[in-house]
């Protein structure tokens, strides 16, 4: 078949034997890459559909909302809920001030020298440091040196340095949006540097703060490897079905994802969709708190002031 | 004309000596990473430094006897672990390179629009997934379509963390990859395009070069991760301390060794005081690791 | 006509004439004045003074300085990294650099900047920023700075019923002349405005010249343009920089004349090169 006997109806320029070459090869590398990212995509939606699926049996309202009995085999997570609620709100009101100005440091003080750099490599390693080395820490110097013992306030306090980076880079990133001439036009008319961050600069980057803030809740409320070692039990047995379970000072709690390792790995006569209910829980926390980031942060850029 | 009432209105005292209060405050906030990083180098090394009098560098990193309970004759070598951790993540970034930069090229070069935002949106939310969960997932989802594809006797294994860690660290490859995409000026795309190359001339010959710093950040940062995952490794890679043969024997890495043996060991024993020496050990390896990403970073923005 | 001006202790009021032909008072006296950024210096050792009450215009290519001049008088030089002030600059009789509340100096020097910066608040909110940080709390005294400073921009016809709505949402001509309501706001003695027509149009040019002619009554005005005919038509006298140097600084009727002292001014003013 030739070209000339069989012209594209849709346009008169004849495809020639070249394009029609470059086009397929166009739709080969979109299909390769395609592949690549779906590789990647349709994992999450493959994990997400069969942990649901095979918790349902267990998940109920009441599941929610009684404790655990027997080891934890038994009974809801209520208690292990509370915990992660405990450890989440304590870790954010500790690393949520402290990251944010320390972005205002690094984007509003910091001039350009050596110790900007060293304090941006240590935001950088702050956050690739193992999450089991931060646990050790938390170990060393919550628990024994500042004599916290393991309790909730160890934790949290581990925690919250563990995810001060994604605070910090998220902040940062919002206030390097915030454009010059706006600060610029404050000092001219004598307001302070302070004055200047706190009714122009911060109020503007607010959307990027809350959806740190955010990411850092998610980030916590995942988190197993370094609470285990600082404040955590596998399982305690507590009064009540209230919010008021445990004294963050001195007692160790139970968390949402310590509880799925120590029900996955640990507990014998668990019944199997256990372990499945609760990861689907935990997900679902962390999915839908992501999620809300995320929507928040659109939508607070769609109605951006300026 | 209008009276002027606020000339006589001043500044309160107060208020100045509260903005300088405040910058105190910031500049003691931003400080505080170092202040953190020391801290913790200084603290699990403190714990850990007794034991340094009575260490063999030469044993303890290269020997391959991890006895450390044992009543008559305690062993510490940590060879075989830190075998483990490379060899898990030397093959879960075999996986996960191509993959995320695959998908980095994916995002940056063939998607627009909403297809672009929900595919971020998802490797966002991939990269949410609490790492307990991961380990979960392998220890019942992966555990048996390993033993049954590969027809071997333990699905909990090298390969099968290895996987896990690859899903876990294509996320932050992706986000910094295309970011690196991203700081390719158009005018190349348009040159190359306009020579007649196609899309794949234009990501081999033209983008991967030009971006190749970026990726290799991404890349080391993916590393980073990897090697510092505790709870994934800890729960899908099997328990077993020694050099593995093939990637689907079961391993032990640095990280699960702290995480699963910590707990077992009384304050202040041989045993607890090497623990915190191998966390000193992976502090300074995702320190170096981290710490090339970063100058890696660097020198693209000085070109 | 009489009104009320800072002493120069910044404190006290003093009750003096501001249309007394006679006087002529230095507002801001410039002495030996040295800029660099990072060792390369933009602004060679110049000296010169500006009288109270006058519209003082500095004309001159771009790069020739005159941005880096203006931030030297208020200081806001100090945010750029790698500058060095070197010299004298006297604001009323006292050394801008000695000062201890620069915030008091630059409320005492308005800044217009060549493109229009609404802050992202309301109009009003735009308008009382500068009172409120410095401390101006009372809503009636407020409401009437606020209404007098829109009034004296010419924008307060065009805005009084959307007070509340987003100062980045006006214009750039409205947004300009907010800019300049906002420079207003804090009562300064001397407004600087830096080449403030660049970015709107020719009748809302006309419109800010007109504000500009009432207020030279209450306080001096430097005026840096690029537009060579905008300072013949306002300025009482005007300096010629170029290179970071004073080619010439005389009154109008010499500057624009057909033999002012420099033939450099002659060549420049004529658009023979520049």
């Amino acid at each position: 078949m030739t070209v000339a006997s069989n012209p594209s109806p849709r346009t008169q320029f004849a495809e020639t034997r070249l394009v029609r070459k470059k086009h397929r090869s166009e739709l080969i590398a979109k299909c390769f890459f395609g592949v690549m990212a779906a590789a990647m995509v349709i994992p999450l939606i493959l994990i997400v559909v069969h942990v649901v699926k095979q918790g349902m049996p267990s998940l109920s309202w009441e599941f929610l909302t009684t404790n655990p009995r027997l080891g934890g085999i038994r009974g809801g997570i209520w208690s292990a809920i509370v915990g992660t609620l405990y450890i989440v709100t304590i870790s954010l009101c500790v690393s949520a001030p402290i990251g944010v100005l320390s972005a205002v440091y690094l984007n509003e003080y910091a001039k350009e020298n050596w110790f900007t750099r060293i304090v941006h490599l240590a935001v950088v390693n702050l956050a690739g440091v193992p999450s089991i080395v931060h646990g050790l820490f938390g170990l060393g110097a919550f628990v024994y040196a500042a004599g916290m013992g393991k309790s909730i306030l160890s934790a949290s306090l581990t925690l919250s340095i563990m995810t001060l980076p994604v605070i910090i880079a998220s902040t940062k990133e919002a206030l390097a949006s915030v454009p010059v001439s706006f600060r610029e036009a404050c000092w001219n008319v004598g307001a302070t540097r302070w004055q200047t961050i706190r009714r122009i600069v911060l109020p503007n980057s607010i959307s990027g703060i809350l959806t740190g803030v955010i990411l850092q809740v998610s980030r916590t409320a995942g988190e197993t490897a370094p609470v285990m070692l600082t404040g955590v039990a596998t399982f305690k047995a507590v009064e009540g079905t209230g919010l008021f379970l445990y004294n963050p000072f001195t007692d160790q709690s139970m968390a949402l994802s310590m509880h799925l390792y120590y029900i996955a790995t640990q507990a014998n006569n668990a019944p199997p969709s256990l372990p499945y209910a609760i990861a689907t829980v935990l997900l679902s926390v962390v999915l839908l708190v992501n999620a809300s980031a995320i929507g928040l942060r659109a939508y607070l850029r769609s109605r951006k002031k300026w | 004309m209008l009276a002027e009432p606020h000339r006589r209105v001043k500044r309160r005292p107060f208020e100045l000596v509260s903005e300088k209060l405040i910058e105190a405050l910031i500049c003691v906030c931003g400080f505080s990473a170092i202040i953190f990083v020391f801290s913790i180098f200084f603290f699990v090394l403190r714990e850990g430094a007794p034991f340094l009098s009575r260490l063999q560098m030469g044993e303890f990193l290269f020997s391959t006897e991890w006895f450390p309970t044992s009543q008559t004759q305690p062993k510490f070598g940590v060879g075989a672990l830190v075998v483990g951790t490379l060899s898990v993540t030397i093959l879960a970034m075999i996986i996960a390179v191509p993959f995320g930069l695959g998908a980095a090229v994916f995002v940056s070069e063939f998607c627009a629009g909403k297809a672009k935002e929900t595919l971020k949106v998802v490797i966002e939310l991939l990269a949410a997934i609490p790492s307990v969960v991961w380990g979960f997932i392998g220890l019942t989802v992966m555990s048996p379509i390993v033993i049954n594809t590969f027809h071997v006797p333990i699905g909990i294994n090298m390969f099968n963390g290895a996987i896990l860690l690859a899903l876990m660290s294509v996320p932050i490859m992706v986000s910094i990859g295309e970011d690196a995409l991203k700081a390719v000026p158009d005018s190349y795309r348009e040159a190359a395009l306009a020579l007649g190359a196609t899309k794949w001339q234009l990501v081999y010959r033209v983008l991967l070069p030009a971006a190749k710093n970026g990726l290799l950040a991404a890349v080391l940062l993916g590393v980073g991760r990897a090697i510092g995952e505790t709870m994934a490794v800890l729960m899908a890679t099997g328990h077993s301390v020694r050099i593995p043969k093939t990637i689907f024997d079961p391993v032990r890495t640095l990280t699960a060794t702290i995480a699963a043996e910590l707990g077992e060991t009384s304050k202040g024993s041989d045993h607890y005081q090497v623990l915190f020496l191998i966390g000193v050990l992976l502090f300074t390896i995702t320190f170096v690791v981290n710490l090339s990403a970063d100058l890696v970073i660097k020198g693209i923005r000085k070109k | 006509m009489l009104t009320f001006v800072r002493g120069k202790n910044g404190d006290d009021t003093e009750l003096i004439s501001n249309l007394d032909p006679m006087r002529e008072t230095k507002k801001i006296e410039i002495e030996n004045l040295r800029l660099a950024y990072g060792g390369k210096e933009v602004i060679h050792g110049i000296s010169f003074d500006v009288r109270a009450n006058e519209i003082f215009g500095i004309i001159g290519p771009a790069q020739s300085g005159k941005t880096s001049l203006l931030r030297c008088i208020n200081r806001t030089i100090e945010f750029t990294a790698g500058a060095k002030v070197q010299g004298m600059i006297k604001v009323d009789g006292q050394d801008v650099s000695r000062m201890k509340n620069v915030y008091e100096l630059r409320r005492q020097v308005g800044m217009v900047a060549p493109l229009p910066v609404g802050l992202p608040l309301s109009i009003y909110d735009n308008v009382a920023f500068a009172p409120r940080a410095a401390g101006m709390r009372n809503k009636h005294h407020l409401d009437a700075l606020v209404e007098k400073c829109l009034r004296q921009a010419a924008l307060w016809d065009e805005v009084t019923d959307r007070l509340d709505s987003l100062g980045t949402r006006l214009s750039g001509g409205q947004q300009q002349r907010l800019t300049i309501a906002r420079a207003l706001s804090h009562q300064p003695e001397i407004l600087c405005l830096d080449e403030f027509s660049i970015a709107i149009d020719p009748v809302t040019t006309m419109r800010i010249e007109d504000v500009l002619k009432e207020l030279r009554k209450e306080m001096t005005i430097i005026l840096v343009t690029n537009l060579v005919q905008q300072a013949r038509r306002l300025a009482d006298r005007t300096m010629f920089l170029w290179n970071g140097e004073i080619i010439e600084l005389d009154s109008n009727e010499v500057m624009f004349s057909d033999n002012p002292r420099n033939r450099k001014t002659y060549e420049y003013v004529n658009g023979i090169f520049g």
